[in-house]
């Protein structure tokens, strides 16, 4: 790990009232760098984020043991601290504000920076990154295409000036242009310096783009290591890279939803979801 | 015609008050899905303060606490009651407000007994001639106010952070809670402001013509209930409508009561209520409303 500390997860426990989510999980992102957690559905993917930014208490779930620290001390699970030091997420499903304008959601993004200056600074930065952003400020949300509610969603995150980006299925029911672009972005946004943890089903994407991979499997991290390796490893190209089957080589695009049965993990026991 | 036209401006006016109150509701709604309950008795203790102090303080220092004190009354409530019980489901929660709402309400009348309390307004008994019409000055102060009020909220509502935040925490809490919103102060805020609405709307239904503070002064606040539902329980826009509705009617039923005596005497208090049940028969979110109450 390069000396400075970035995202440190340990031995993380994570239970939504009796069902537990998480176990023993340990995650590092080293600051700087681009990790990506692996996982099929319900793996505990999105648990492992919202653990991180403090959000399972909307889900009626808490950590049970186990630690998340980012810069050498504790999250202390408020989302609002995360946000303030820098640890900002990108929801799964997009979550743009429907009812409010693009620049509205923008300005919504910035709500936990004081700096006027520095809000100034995101917002251009972001128009840089999506200029869709920048020619229709008064669209309302709701009416976006996808791709383009995906490019406000993370636009609205940076405009918190994150140091570590979360994103939770970014490429989620893109087409694979609109995939590929937002991959694009997220090294752009990673080469001027944001460390970032990219959750995906999307391996092949997602193994592009980080250093390091972690696989969840039914709330436990089941392999681990360089991403290169992992993309070599057969077991991780028999499940998520859909080996034998023209998929391989297609860098962007394998929704796990596309794979063919045989190819998903073995059957995970499966727990009633309570909340979307 | 000028029958008609004074009862149009009385109407109006009145129902500028209840928008008021339906504001505060509906921002109370929106920032934490709780159905207020406590509000005829957050403007009864509104008002209840100007009453009692104005004989020492003078009448606008002592309505300037009365607006601090009921602010502070509904933030006290979020802080203690509703804010603890965060988890519980939000009908559970407005049952709960029902309970604060009797427990206060009842501290208050036995404080009030059977006074009738002036509450030290410089209108008094003024009235203006506007042409053909005359009108309270009281009522004309109101619908200014009010007036002013409103638009003062629904522009802080659209371009400050606050108004941001607020509409924020409405769509989508958590991804709010994303952005470094802290929620707690979001709902203390809008229980704040809504404290502070129901004291001025509590003033300007006690002055002229109007005797007074009273115990039944809760019965007047009452009626911003049906002019929020009506209008949409998450609706600004909705607040102003159902509450101008509300004034309007219950101002034309009680000004034509001697024609309209085959409804039955009174038929000017339970005009909003007939005329919510009648709207909601067609829109069951009320006029602008997204929500249903029932879903809530
Ligand atoms: N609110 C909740 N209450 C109970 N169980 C939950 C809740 N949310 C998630 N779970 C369970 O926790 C486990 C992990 O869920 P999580 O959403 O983290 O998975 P995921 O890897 O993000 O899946 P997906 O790829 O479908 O988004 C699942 O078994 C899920 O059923
Ligand atoms: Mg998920």
């Amino acid at each position: 790990m390069a000396g400075e500390a970035g995202l440190e997860i340990t031995d993380l426990a994570v239970h939504y009232g009796p069902v537990r989510a998480l176990r023993g999980v340990r995650v590092t992102v080293p600051r700087g760098a681009v990790v990506a957690v692996l996982g099929a559905n319900g793996a505990g993917k999105s648990t492992l984020l919202r653990a991180v930014s403090g959000t399972l208490r909307f889900h009626r779930g808490g950590v049970t043991s186990g630690t998340v620290s980012f810069g050498g001390s504790r999250l202390n699970g408020s989302p609002a601290a995360a946000v303030a030091r820098g640890v900002v997420q990108v929801p799964e499903g997009r979550r743009v504000f429907a009812r409010m304008t693009v620049a509205e959601n923008l300005r919504a993004g910035a709500l936990g920076v004081r700096d006027r200056g520095k809000v100034a600074e995101a917002r251009d930065r972001v128009h840089a990154l999506f200029p869709i952003l920048a020619e229709r400020p008064h669209q309302r949300a709701g009416l976006l295409s996808g791709g383009e509610q995906q490019m406000l969603s993370i636009g609205r995150a940076l405009m918190a000036n994150p140091s570590m980006l979360l994103l939770d299925e970014p490429t989620l029911g893109l087409a694979p242009m609109m995939a590929a672009r937002i991959a694009a972005t997220i090294r752009e946004i990673n080469e001027q310096g944001t460390s970032v943890l990219l959750v995906e089903q999307n391996a092949a994407m997602a193994l592009g783009l980080a250093s390091h991979a972690y696989v969840l499997e039914v709330g436990e991290v089941a392999l681990s290591g360089p991403a290169a390796e992992l993309a070599a490893s057969d077991e991780v190209r028999r499940r998520y890279l859909g080996v034998g089957t023209p998929e391989t080589d297609r860098p962007v695009g394998i929704d796990a939803e596309d794979a063919p049965p045989e190819l998903t993990p073995r059957p995970v026991r499966t727990l009633p979801r309570w909340t979307a | 015609m000028t029958t008609f036209l004074e009862l149009l401006a009385n109407g109006i006016s009145v129902g500028a008050v209840y928008a008021l109150i339906a504001l505060g509701f509906v921002v109370i709604f929106k920032a934490t899905e709780v159905v207020n309950f406590t509000h005829a008795s957050l403007l009864l203790a509104g008002g209840f303060l100007v009453a009692k102090l104005h004989p020492a303080l003078g009448f606008w220092l002592a309505l300037a606490a009365g607006v601090a004190g009921a602010a502070l009354v509904g933030a006290l409530i979020e802080f203690l009651i509703i804010r603890r019980a965060r988890v519980g489901s939000h009908g559970v929660l407005a049952i709960v407000t029902i309970g604060v709402d009797i427990l206060l309400t009842t501290e208050l009348t036995r404080q009030i007994g059977t006074d009738v309390l002036a509450l030290g307004d410089p209108w008094r008994d003024q009235v203006l001639h506007l042409g053909p019409i005359t009108i309270a000055e009281t009522r004309v102060v109101a619908l200014g106010v009010a007036a002013a009020l409103i638009t003062a909220f629904l522009l802080a509502f659209k371009f400050t952070g606050w108004g941001v935040a607020m509409r924020a925490t409405a769509e989508d809490a958590e991804t709010a809670a994303l952005m470094g919103v802290r929620l707690g102060r979001v709902s203390l805020s809008a229980w704040a402001v809504a404290g502070a609405l129901a004291a001025i709307a509590a003033l300007f239904l006690c002055v002229f013509p109007t005797p007074g503070l009273d115990r039944s002064t809760t019965a007047a606040a009452m009626k911003a209930f049906p002019a929020a539902i009506l209008g949409g329980l998450d609706s600004t826009t909705g607040a102003l409508a159902g509450g101008l509705i509300v004034g309007v009617t219950e101002a034309l039923m009680s000004g034509y009561q001697s024609q309209l005596a085959f409804l039955g005497r009174g038929i000017g208090d339970a005009a909003p209520f007939l005329v919510m049940i009648a709207i909601l028969l067609f829109r069951p979110a009320g006029i602008f409303g997204t929500k249903e109450l029932a879903r809530v």
